[in-house]
């Protein structure tokens, strides 16, 4: 039943709904779905942003095909990928069975890992740029102390995405941590009561327990993760070394297309990049969807 | 997990338990060793960014590396305020973050409204319509919102830092579920007696919905102190650069590779405000990020 008010019929209602919408829905138009329309149809056009624009059809993706820094855009993002995702997740994991416990002092740990989460990108990168520093550095000094001559780190090619991938995965082991105390927090107690009732083990209940009832939790942050790390930017950008071979090959997808935009001008070619990044994307999370009844337990099944 | 430590029972003593008791104070000291690294972990880069910004320029070059500057100098962040108009920059940071969330909330919140509180027709075509675009990487959006942007002679303005921010189809999706929870009962009484849609809205529906309005503004706020790549592209000069980007150009200058003092009093004071205010509000920081993640 719906209630009749003053005011809420005809045209008197839509001047209100119009009031409301108007300022978000033309917002939206402007700056987000004609963007994404633009996206689209920049990247079948050739334009330096001076010259008009002209349509080349499928041209700029066949030459991505053939693009070896694109490819090496890729494998690096992908190479970051493969080390940060299995190291957030796992180590993410064990912050949160960390911080569920009742131990004295857990706050002080969360109110500690979750300071980077906070700080910015920019932030973290110049901190541990400082800290990855080959010759002043505190991690190559450390590893001095152990008898080991630490690597050129963000100087060399190799090394510079270990060390991206330790400064991303320190960053981001709060905001894991905290994803999973959500599910962990959701896990009914009866599970728990029943399984002390016949004996099992701390670690029969992770195993057994925790764990299977965590795979919702899980499933939902290895998507975000991947959706994330797909679109790394701010430590690739800034964190290799000016000049050095590391800042000449180590490239992310991102970075790729900005510099194809504002360093070349290649507004086309690098629209054309950003459409496949969004179809691996998609591609990816789509693929984890179908997969998830291969390993997700959900509670009511 | 908590259930372990803090129910108690009937349970028979055996070898077994007893087996359990020292594995349980085992893992109990484990616990403890881990914590404290942990922290350690996390708050030494900070520590060594702010121990780094209070020495001189010979003294962050030398090994042994220390954590105490010995002697404290300020000299780093008086050449900062040679090199970047700091006050400049960090009123820039913080005008561009506070207009731009108090916008997003008012856009967002009014989009929300009529989603939440009104029926029309096409409401839940165009309500789609908006979840669709939260799924859109913000790179594809990035380069056509730099043309829009010049277009529009805004390049290098505030509009350019404030503008394409505030219509993120996040804001209305989360403001929309707090407004769906509450009852219609206040509105209905408030309607008979006259109060039109606006008055209900902003002297019930946004007094009753603080707490998703807090967490809106948290991350907006965050969102916009912390941004790079978007500032990056078009606001690169002085006069309207955040603290982001001017860091970001100090570290990549000439001298960059040994005035790391420079650079670490940059570091500290960008990061400074956001970490203090995180201290005093914690839970809400915390209950921010994570509904940001249900987005995806």
């Amino acid at each position: 039943m719906r209630v009749m008010v003053a005011g809420d019929t005809g045209w008197q209602k839509w001047k209100w709904v119009l009031f409301f919408i108007v300022p978000s829905l033309a917002g939206l138009l402007i700056f987000i779905l004609i963007p994404i329309l633009t996206s689209v149809w920049l990247s079948f056009q050739d334009w330096n942003l001076l010259s008009p624009p002209e349509f080349i059809g499928l041209a700029n993706f066949q030459e991505l095909v053939n693009d070896a820094s694109f490819w090496q855009a890729l494998q690096y993002t992908l190479g970051y990928i493969l080390l940060y995702l299995p190291a957030a997740f796992v180590l993410g994991l064990g912050l949160a069975l960390l911080l569920n416990q009742k131990l004295r002092g857990v706050v002080i740990v969360r109110t500690a890992t979750f300071l980077p989460v906070v700080a910015s990108w920019v932030v973290v990168s110049l901190i541990w740029k400082w800290i990855f520093n080959p010759q002043y550095g505190l991690i190559n000094y450390g590893l001095s102390l152990l008898g080991i001559s630490g690597p050129a780190w963000l100087f060399d090619a190799n090394t510079a995405l270990y060390a991206l991938v330790i400064t991303s995965v320190w960053k981001d082991l709060g905001y894991v941590a905290v994803l999973y105390l959500g599910g962990l927090q959701s896990i009914s107690p009866i599970y728990y009561e029943a399984s002390q009732i016949d004996g099992a083990s701390a670690w029969q209940r992770l195993w057994f327990i925790t764990l299977p009832l965590l795979t919702p939790t899980m499933f939902f942050i290895v998507i975000i993760l991947l959706i994330n790390s797909f679109q790394v930017f701010d430590q690739f950008w800034l964190m290799p070394m000016r000049d050095s071979a590391a800042d000449r090959q180590v490239e992310a997808i991102v970075t790729a297309v900005v510099k194809n935009a504002f360093s070349y001008n290649r507004m086309g070619y690098a629209s054309a990049m950003s459409m496949v990044l969004f179809a691996l994307i998609f591609i990816v999370t789509f693929v984890q969807l179908r997969l998830q009844n291969r390993w997700v337990h959900y509670e009511s099944e | 997990m908590r259930v372990s430590s803090t129910r108690t029972l009937p349970q028979v003593e055996t070898e077994g338990t007893q087996q359990r008791h020292a594995e349980r104070r085992f893992l109990r000291l484990l616990a403890y060793a881990t914590m404290i690294a942990l922290v350690l972990i996390m708050i030494l880069p900070f520590g060594w960014m702010l121990s780094t910004s209070l020495k001189t320029q010979q003294y962050i070059l030398r090994t042994p590396p220390e954590l105490i500057p010995n002697p404290l100098s300020f000299e780093s962040y008086t050449q900062l305020a040679e090199r970047i108009d700091m006050g400049r920059t960090f009123f820039n940071s913080v005008f561009v973050a506070v207009v731009g969330t108090a916008g997003q909330l008012l856009v967002s919140s009014m989009a929300a409204y009529a989603f939440a509180r009104m029926r029309w027709r096409g409401r839940n075509a165009i309500f789609l319509l908006y979840l669709a675009t939260m799924m859109v990487p913000s790179v594809v959006l990035v380069l056509p919102q730099f043309i829009i942007i010049r277009l529009f002679g805004w390049a290098n303005t505030y509009q350019a830092l404030i503008v394409p921010g505030l219509f993120n189809a996040f804001g209305t999706f989360l403001l929309r579920q707090s407004f769906l929870s509450l009852p219609r009962d206040f509105e209905e009484a408030a309607f008979i007696d006259g109060a039109n849609h606006f008055t209900i809205f902003w002297r019930i529906i946004l007094p009753l919905s603080l707490p998703a309005l807090a967490t809106l503004t948290i991350l907006s706020f965050m969102g916009s102190w912390n941004a790079y790549l978007w500032p990056l592209f078009v606001a690169r000069n002085q006069a309207v650069q955040t603290l982001p980007v001017a860091l970001g150009v100090l570290q990549a200058g000439p001298r960059a590779l040994t005035e790391w003092n420079l650079v670490m009093a940059g570091a500290g004071i960008s990061v400074l405000p956001i970490l203090i205010v995180y201290l005093f509000a914690q839970k809400w920081f915390v209950q921010s990020v994570v509904s940001n993640g249900l987005k995806g």
